[in-house]
């Protein structure tokens, strides 16, 4: 029997099993960040040993840097200590630091890819859910916990049972106006926030395979708001060109023998999933969530459900009354007062370029604050060498510096108690944003529509409008 | 980390699914860089409102609830990978969380933690809702040896799975830094054969 994509880059970093069925999984590499790291540092400290592998960490501060000013030192006090407690640490054990002012710094799931840190057919760990990003380069990568950062930092291992495997295909056509975080939505809406629990996901299908690696990082990223524990889409022409000549990818010969190997990582015609499941491209339309987790999403000509369509009517009754919306609801029209484009899941040079493109020329809605936080430092960049920070300053956005930003409610940038935020990043949880805040997670395309429109509206309008001039 | 045989005490109700770490723990407040001190905001914004206040109407607040053990409705400690979250429960008090199902991250945290997760059967999970919800003071035994909960008093009680090697760690109190430590010779030798490319 062939092997999965999964099993085969699996069973490659297999150091040893152990008994009762748990096995020893050699870690490529380790990406730290400030908030799950410090514990970590002391428990490598308290045990008297070293770092064991050195140079297959890479670090960078995101969660808690503030997106404005970050030449100035960091006003709140504790996230200030944790940034600077990740700078000593990395000085102390002699671990490479992205920090802030460095033209790496970064959201850690944007940078790894970017610089070429990230490729196919490896093992990546770090201490944060959406590691599962990775996964779109035909990686292992999944979020684990501090204690698992300090097995990494001490032994550049996991101890871990072998997840089941499950593939997603989609097939057919996207629509346009739909983007690869409405499939993600759509997908999580129909297998819910448990379906993919215990699992490690490769997606797969004539769709998938037309993304590009933005696109299938934003897939992979949301991988963990199903429960799974990572994804992954087989590597392709499009992976290896986009790998190709970025800062720490092979070179030359190097590059060409890598591909041949990459080229292996892929599912076997005869291999067995403990899963499987398949989607049509076509049926998925712009998405936005209603409720208080990334399940609770409809298509975004669609209501709310009522009651007797869902499994955990008290669980939507109780989402809806911190929503403020009742069952049955249209979403179209619903007031909106913050739009925010950012966070590991569309954050990327390719988000802000779409972005672009719906709102030059136009303004946006006079009540609504837009936030836009680039990724990177190099996404930055990147979009004031194209002239993007200007479309989107004319179109009243701001633009700000690289981080987590308002993703998760921990740095300077929190959504106010009860106000709408039409955000692009991956949680929809109670307060992710801000104590009381209310976010509905959609597409960037989707967020720019919104943030001119004022209210909840179809993206898909705009796009008529432009075929109409 | 410390040993965990059988442990048998009141429990506490949490009457909902898909609880997220989020809430167990808000962001805001993991900007410790030590372990301990999180139990102060455990389901902080369930539990206080904004001027710091005790919510009435949530379960940690109400008296008549108290002990180590959560249980609480299926898909507990979904999102983000927090150890946060599994710190919080145990420096509050508790040592178990019941649930008819968890989060894979959340699940391994907690035995990492000495926090033992204990799936049960969504039947049994309404069994001992109900009989607590009746009776505050009933109790619940685990016996992590054995591999079972019951609910005391009754003839009810449940086989739960667990890794048997996290068992014995937590039966010894044992982490797993301390085995792969002890791996270090197969470690070094997977890496002279091992090449990434």
């Amino acid at each position: 029997m062939g092997k999965t994509l999964f099993e085969k880059v699996w069973d490659q970093h297999i150091v040893e099993k152990v008994e009762g069925g748990q096995e020893i999984l050699y870690i490529d590499r380790h990406f730290i960040h400030e908030v799950t790291s410090p514990q970590a540092f002391s428990g490598i400290r308290n045990r008297g040993i070293d770092i064991f592998r050195k140079d297959k960490i890479v670090a960078t501060a995101d969660h808690n840097v503030p997106t404005q000013n970050q030449h100035l030192p960091i006003k709140e006090a504790l996230s200030r200590i944790q940034v600077d407690a990740l700078k000593q640490n990395c000085e102390e054990f002699g671990i490479e630091l992205y920090g802030l002012g460095h033209p790496y710094q970064g959201i850690v799931h944007v940078i790894g890819p970017e610089l070429g840190i990230t490729k196919p057919g490896m093992t990546i760990v770090c201490g944060d859910s959406h590691t599962s990003t990775h996964g779109a380069f035909g990686t292992i990568a999944f979020g684990i916990g501090t204690s698992q950062v300090e097995q990494v930092m001490a032994t550049q291992c996991v101890l871990m049972e072998r997840p089941k495997t499950m593939r997603i295909t989609i097939d057919g056509e996207i629509g346009k106006g739909v983007y690869a975080k409405d499939i993600i939505l759509y997908i999580i809406s129909k297998l819910g926030t448990a379906g993919g629990t215990g699992h490690f996901v490769e997606y797969a299908g004539s769709a998938v395979c037309s993304l590009s690696m933005e696109a299938r990082m934003t897939i992979c990223n949301m991988s963990i708001e199903m429960g799974a524990r990572g994804g992954m889409i087989a590597p392709d022409e499009t992976t290896f060109n986009y790998v190709k000549d970025r800062e720490f990818a092979p070179k030359g010969e190097a590059f060409e023998q890598a591909v041949a190997h990459w080229s292996e990582l892929y599912t076997d015609e005869d291999a067995v999933f403990d899963t499987e499941y398949n989607f049509d491209a076509s049926d998925i339309e712009p998405m936005i969530t209603y409720g208080t987790n990334p399940g609770m999403g409809v298509g975004i000509s669609q209501q709310i459900p009522v009651m007797d369509e869902v499994d955990n009517p008290g669980g939507l009754s109780k989402s809806l009354e911190y929503m403020d919306f009742n069952p049955g609801d249209d979403m179209i029209g619903k007031k909106v007062d913050h739009v925010f484009i950012g966070s590991c899941t569309n954050s990327r040079i390719e988000d802000l370029r779409l972005v672009a493109s719906l709102v030059k020329g136009k303004k946006k809605a006079n009540h609504v604050d837009v936030m836009i936080v680039p990724g990177s430092y190099q996404v930055q960049q990147q979009a004031k060498k194209e002239g993007i920070d200007k479309i989107l300053e004319e179109a009243g956005f701001e633009l700000r510096q690289s981080g987590c930003s308002a993703c998760l409610g921990m740095n300077e940038d929190k959504i106010p108690k009860g106000e709408y935020c039409v955000s692009t990043s991956n949680r929809n949880f109670e307060g992710r944003q801000g104590p009381g805040a209310r976010t509905m997670l959609v597409s960037p395309f989707t967020a720019a529509a919104i943030a001119i429109k004022g209210s909840i509206v179809d993206p898909r309008e705009f796009l008529m409008q432009e075929t109409a001039v | 980390m410390e040993k965990f045989e059988v442990l048998q005490s009141r429990a506490v109700l949490l009457d909902a699914e898909d609880v997220d770490t989020d809430q167990i723990i808000p962001a805001r407040f993991l900007k410790s860089t030590s372990r301990e001190g999180f139990g102060d905001n455990l389901f902080r914004d369930w539990r206080y409102d904004e001027e710091g206040n005790e919510k009435p109407d949530f379960v940690l607040n109400n008296n008549q609830y108290s002990g180590k053990i959560l249980v609480a409705g299926r898909n507990f400690g979904c999102g983000s990978s927090r150890e946060h979250a599994a710190w919080a429960l145990y420096d509050y008090g508790f040592r178990a969380v019941v649930s008819s199902y968890f989060a894979d991250i959340f699940k391994g945290n907690a035995l990492n933690n000495g926090l033992l997760p204990v799936q049960v059967s969504e039947d049994f999970l309404q069994e001992i809702f109900k009989k607590v919800e009746n009776n505050p003071d009933q109790l619940i035994g685990i016996d992590l040896e054995q591999q079972f909960i019951s609910i005391k008093g009754m003839n009810h009680h449940e086989h739960f799975d667990i890794n048997s090697f996290k068992k014995a760690c937590l039966l010894k109190g044992y982490d797993d830094i301390d085995f792969l430590l002890s791996k270090k010779e197969s470690i070094k030798k997977f890496e002279q054969q091992y090449e990434e490319f």
